[in-house]
């Protein structure tokens, strides 16, 4: 009886991937006559989680999308790993992306929604079923809710879309991570629980991850690497307790200690 | 609402019972004088000298002719104009564009201008005199008083439909759903299909029968490209014009009577599916 066979393919990807560094060089973006973006230049190292941090309106989602393939720059390049990735499309880049709102895919039951992009996979390098069923098993394990596979989005409550959300990203083994306020639609007290449940699966799969928000104490407590923005630039980088210490300007030490 | 009426005290959205009464029995005379009265008229009339008569009157040649021309222009019609309406509606709710505004206006064009209007244009178009209509009838494709004719015409008629039908819920279902599929690595072509069509497929239905009903049921704009050419280009319609007009009651009102029916049957088609699948209906709301 082969129990375990041993999945080389599987095992390669993970290690290759999760060595994904990121570099933005001088990224801007215009929606027609309107600045969403100035050029901004950011490194992110591999494996690091990083917060993008800035009040609405300050370009932080648009890098985001960018990153992730959703929008493209109006100049200026994307490095992955050192290569440019500025013009890969957005099934290409292989990122795992959190929306705000979640967009779980309604008509479908959680099981379905996780194993979507496996599913979506072209014949060649799509997992056979039972192996897609094992693998949505792990990420309801993972994300702490083994049970809900049959229930429909609209039967979960907020905290567990979020969830839902996440282990969906992380099916398609994505080489980074990327949550648009992830806990924006939450209350208080969930928000705290996914924080440190997001911190645990960010040290556990190493994965590059980036993640907006507009609360400071979120991305204070959360992040290692904290990019504060604001009207389409970025007014500081650095480590949390650096940026409490020391804020660059004006703009920042108000944001901050709000 | 039981709750609300049994208690001493009602919601503040609820009328007063006598309010009620009154305005459940004015919804229920305007329903019976304006739908109920002349649906049981056209069965009445159909039936008046009896059941053979009326099937004998849909037994001969023209009137074959007349439902077999009106269910293929339905069935050529209905599936081009919801891919059309898809098309447009997709279009419209997913892209940014200049002129966005000014393709809704054109979308809803058709239901602006007269069908008798409409039917004058394409005669125009495509008529004998015409560059395009001289051509094709010279080369052995007339367009007026031929199918293709009705066909273009009744697409015409019943182009709003669909897109009509999609445009609001899909702006209402944003793109993330979309965006989400595009980011687990699906293709295009699969995010439509396992994706934005599940989610807008009550709609398209609805959008589908709309079009449908009114396909068959179109009269002006047939009228003037058909050339009511018995047994050839009469569609079910004209024929009922023609046969009333001829003062054959029973045969114009059996053929009426067909034609409601076909109309009954897809609505009943309808709330059968929606019966069946009431659990997916209410699981695909927006939560």
């Amino acid at each position: 009886m082969p129990i375990s066979l041993p999945q080389p393919a599987v095992t390669k990807d993970a290690t290759r991937d999760a060595i994904m560094d990121i570099e933005i060089d001088e990224i801007s973006k215009a929606f027609g006559s309107a600045t969403a973006l100035s050029p901004v230049s950011l490194a992110i190292p591999s494996g690091a989680l990083v917060a993008l941090l800035g009040p609405s309106g300050s370009g932080k989602t648009t890098l985001l999308r960018i990153l992730g393939g959703l929008e493209f720059p109006t100049s200026g390049r994307v490095l992955f790993n050192g290569q440019d990735a500025t013009g890969l499309t957005v099934q290409d880049r292989r990122a795992g992306f959190v929306f705000q709102s979640y967009a779980l895919f309604r008509h479908m039951t959680v099981f379905e929604n996780i194993a979507y992009g496996l599913n979506a996979r072209p014949r060649a390098s799509r997992p056979p079923k039972a192996e897609i069923t094992r693998r949505v098993t792990k990420l309801l394990d993972l994300i702490q809710l083994p049970e809900i596979g049959h229930r429909y989005p609209s039967q979960l409550s907020g905290g567990q879309r979020q969830r839902v959300a996440l282990a969906r990203a992380l099916a398609i083994e994505p080489r980074m991570l990327l949550l648009d306020e992830p806990f924006g639609a939450l209350d208080a007290k969930v928000r705290k629980e996914l924080r440190q449940g997001l911190r645990d699966i960010h040290d556990e799969t190493g994965l590059t991850t980036v993640f907006v928000t507009h609360d400071q104490e979120e991305a204070m407590e959360l992040a290692d690497l904290v990019v504060v923005m604001s009207m389409g630039r970025i007014e500081q980088i650095g480590k949390p307790q650096d940026i409490r210490a020391r804020p660059a300007s004006a703009f920042v030490r108000d944001f901050v200690s709000a | 609402m039981s709750d609300a009426t049994t208690g001493k005290f009602r919601s503040a959205t609820e009328e007063a019972p006598l309010a009620r009464w009154a305005l459940i029995g004015l919804a229920v005379l305007g329903l019976g004088i304006l739908v109920a009265a002349p649906l049981i008229a056209v069965f009445a009339e159909a039936l008046a000298q009896g059941w053979k008569a009326a099937v004998a009157s849909l037994g001969n040649r023209d009137a074959q002719s007349a439902i077999r021309l009106t269910l293929m222009i339905a069935a050529i019609a209905v599936p081009l104009n919801a891919a059309f309406g898809i098309a447009a509606a997709w279009f419209i709710t997913k892209f940014d564009f200049r002129g966005k505004a000014f393709l809704i206006t054109l979308i809803d064009l058709p239901f602006s201008v007269s069908p008798v209007v409409a039917g004058l244009c394409i005669v125009l178009m495509f008529g004998t005199n015409s560059l395009v209509g001289g051509w094709l009838v010279a080369h052995g494709y007339p367009i007026v008083f031929a199918l293709p004719g009705i066909v273009l015409a009744t697409m015409f008629i019943t182009f709003p439909f669909v897109a009509r039908e999609l445009i609001p819920v899909m702006i209402e279902q944003g793109r993330a759903e979309e965006e989400a599929a595009l980011t687990l690595g699906a293709t295009g072509w699969r995010t439509f299909w396992t994706v934005t069509l599940p989610n807008i497929r009550w709609a398209l239905l609805y959008g589908v029968l709309l079009c449908n009903a009114r396909a068959m049921g179109e009269f002006g704009a047939v009228a003037v490209v058909s050339g009511k050419i018995r047994g050839q280009t009469a569609t079910m319609p004209i024929t009922i014009e023609m046969l009333y007009n001829e003062y054959l009651s029973v045969a114009a009102f059996s053929m009426a009577a067909v034609l409601t029916l076909l109309a009954l049957v897809t609505l009943l088609l309808k709330t059968a599916l929606e019966i069946r699948h009431a659990d997916q209906l209410a699981s695909t709301r927006r939560h």
